[in-house]
């Protein structure tokens, strides 16, 4: 599976699941976990979205726009940098970083919502609806829908709103609406159930883009195979650069995307190790975390059945992270299938460790650092010094942190 | 093919002679645990000639449903109510002589596992259960269980569902087929959805099973419509915006008791 002369990707990249033999079954099952919970009124419109990503993955013309969006207008391929002063902090163990903070709208999110909004079109459908937390998924959206003429409506916890003003005058500049969420806990769990609210009542010209690889089928798969070429890239440049594949390769989990993004091409390779870290939050003991797949317990949350938290009771705990992007108590299925065969690890990160990772890259490298990435930081710190100065780890570096100055500066005291 | 109602269960039974003697039926819902009297408004819908009734036990995530019913939910969880605790306050009741039917998502199904969730209910006198996030693909495994269990697994059918997969969800229904009415969430609306009669006439074409239409139907003259189509109603925010306004047991009796005349007229004319 190489790509040809030239090309970031090519239709076998972007339908690389099959390679591996895990893609989901025909009713989007990873093992136990996946599946589609959702009203009846839903099931056409993801029968629907289901056959034509089907379609489309395998049309050359459909991925050569795909590649051609995310060469000219996000700014891929994204470079890999390795961090040696960073790296001193970590044993020694060499730390490269896959650097998607430098794409356009500075996450990796805006890999999926350029292919996304390219099914939209695909679909005959002219307006787009979002969830959001912290706002990057927001602000891609809303990106996104301005590129290729879609209405576009963000629904964002009234909490949520608050904490991340700025991120609302991104959208609103771009010709979003974002839409306050004034219900249950105000954050990105009540923004999701607010926007399948919607997407029930307007199904017909709406598309529910999804932003994480959570949610019914077959959203974890399309997500999963828009966000692949973080992982199908740094493979390749890894080898080019180390000569081998990594020991390890590291991403923050809060939903999911970043972290299947870059560890799906490396579910082969099995000297690698993919270790993925939660937030922590104020500790695992403290009650105040977002460890969903650490501490979790399985249930069904927005579709998909996999791990959440919740009480005893059944009811969704809401989670803690001063990263607002990991701040979530659901996770992608696939995650939880890749915990459950062994084939990743999950781990938890506090605040506490995440803030010293954000301000060590800063000083020691030069990059600021969004502080959902500064989780997988704080892991590569701990896995680095475990693994010795032998080991190579790839780190995906999902996003910059500019949008994290205001809790940077209180935290800081800056 | 086997006579269905030989095999159906005691809600469909209970349904199936009601609607044979020309009885428009009606199953009004309340959230269970939304007041500490709560069980008062089950007497009263049944006094007020309800002929099932429909028990919520909330959940944090009510994707399904407007924001009345998401208010009923928040505050009765606020108010410490459980799926346990809603279940033993049920089985304290003397038997209103309608059926019960509970309805939830399906992550309080699934908590302490299908079998256990529908033991209980059945300890508590709950014969049906409505699981709004449960489409019948998903639903196998339930299925099983709770017809182990003696409760009966009601399926939901909506406008946009193709006429196979209707004819499906209608065999594997059990109690009655439950029609939503429209494209939306729980909650009043102005008018009964065009989309109402199209789908219960193509539900009506594949079952003989009762049909119920729920779904933003709110007031006498929408119930009478419905029942122009359907075997009766659910009336579920427009019981529970006037709870959370404070109405009272009797409040509810009179207001279900219009319903229940305006359907008990339709009925009467000549069709």
């Amino acid at each position: 599976m190489t790509a040809t002369e030239g090309s970031l990707l090519t239709a076998a990249d972007l339908a690389g699941g099959g390679v591996h033999g895990d893609d989901p079954d025909t009713r989007g099952k990873f093992g136990v976990f996946g599946g589609r919970y959702v009203p009846e009124a839903l099931i056409p419109a993801l029968d629907e979205v289901a056959s034509v990503y089907a379609e489309a993955k395998n049309d050359p013309a459909f991925v050569a726009e795909f590649e051609h969006l995310l060469r000219t207008y996000a700014g891929r391929p994204t470079t890999l940098t390795e961090v040696p002063r960073f790296a001193e902090h970590a044993g020694g163990a060499r730390i490269v970083l896959k650097r998607e903070d430098l794409t356009h709208t500075g996450a990796h999110k805006i890999n999926n919502v350029l292919g996304q909004a390219l099914l939209t079109r695909r679909l005959g459908k002219n307006r787009v609806i979002a969830e959001t937390g912290a706002g990057q998924h927001g602000v891609a959206t809303a990106t996104a829908a301005a590129l290729l003429g879609l209405e576009c409506v963000i629904y964002m916890g009234a909490v949520d709103c608050e904490r991340q003003a700025l991120n609302v005058a991104r959208m609103k500049l771009l010709g979003a609406t974002v839409v306050p969420v004034e219900n249950g806990s105000k954050t990105l769990k009540d923004a999701i159930n607010e926007a399948f609210r919607d997407w029930v009542s307007n199904v017909e010209h709406t598309h529910y883009l999804f932003g994480t690889v959570a949610g019914p089928h077959p959203f974890p798969e399309i997500v999963r195979d828009f966000a692949r070429v973080i992982g199908v890239e740094a493979r390749r440049q890894i080898i080019e650069l180390t000569g081998k594949l990594p020991d390890a390769v590291v991403a923050a989990v809060g939903g999911g995307s970043n972290a299947i993004g870059i560890f799906h091409a490396f579910i082969g390779d099995e000297g690698v190790a993919l270790h993925g870290y939660e937030a922590g939050g104020r500790g695992l003991e403290s009650g105040e975390h977002a460890l969903t797949l650490t501490a979790g317990s399985i249930g069904v949350l927005h579709g998909s059945r996999t791990y959440v938290l919740q009480d005893d009771e059944g009811q969704t705990i809401e989670s803690h992270s001063i990263s607002a992007g990991l701040d979530y108590p659901g996770v992608g299925p696939e995650h939880a299938w890749l915990k459950d065969s062994g084939r990743a690890t999950y781990h938890g990160v506090t605040d506490a460790e995440a803030m010293e990772a954000f301000s060590l890259l800063a000083r020691t490298e030069g990059i600021i650092p969004a502080i959902e990435s500064s989780h997988a930081l704080a892991g590569a710190l701990k896995l680095g010094r475990e693994l010795g100065p032998d080991a190579t780890i790839l780190v995906n570096l999902s996003g910059r942190g500019d949008k994290d100055m205001g809790t940077a500066m209180k935290y800081f005291n800056l | 093919m086997t006579n269905p109602t030989l095999a159906a269960g005691a809600v469909e039974r209970h349904l199936r002679a009601r609607r044979d003697t020309g009885r428009g039926l009606l199953m009004p819902y309340v959230t269970g645990g939304i007041t500490p009297s709560w069980t008062d408004y089950l007497r009263a819908f049944a006094a007020a000639g309800a002929d099932a009734i429909e028990v919520g036990l909330p959940f944090s995530d009510p994707t399904l449903d407007g924001v009345t019913i998401q208010q009923a939910g928040d505050t009765a969880l606020a108010r410490g109510a459980s799926t346990r605790r809603i279940l033993a306050e049920l089985s304290g009741m003397p038997d209103l002589g309608v059926p019960l039917v509970a309805s939830t998502y399906y992550n309080l199904v699934l908590h302490d596992g299908a079998e256990a969730f529908c033991a209980a209910l059945r300890r508590a006198g709950v014969g049906g259960l409505i699981v709004p996030d449960l489409p019948v693909h998903e639903a196998d495994e339930l299925t099983d269980v709770a017809a182990a269990a003696g409760i009966e697994l009601v399926l939901l059918a909506s406008p946009v569902t193709p006429q196979p997969r209707l004819a499906e969800i209608s065999c594997r229904s059990r109690g009655f087929v439950y029609a939503v009415s429209l494209m939306g969430t729980t909650g009043e609306r102005a008018a009964l959805a065009a989309s109402a009669a199209e789908l219960t006439e193509r539900i009506r074409r594949v079952t003989d099973r009762p049909v119920l239409l729920g779904f933003g139907i709110s007031t006498p003259d929408q119930a009478r419509e419905a029942r122009r189509h359907a075997d009766g109603v659910v009336v579920g925010a427009a019981v529970m915006r006037r709870v959370l306004d404070g109405a009272g047991p009797d409040d509810l009796r009179a207001f279900l008791a219009t319903l229940r005349q305006a359907l008990d007229q339709e009925c009467d004319r000549p069709r």
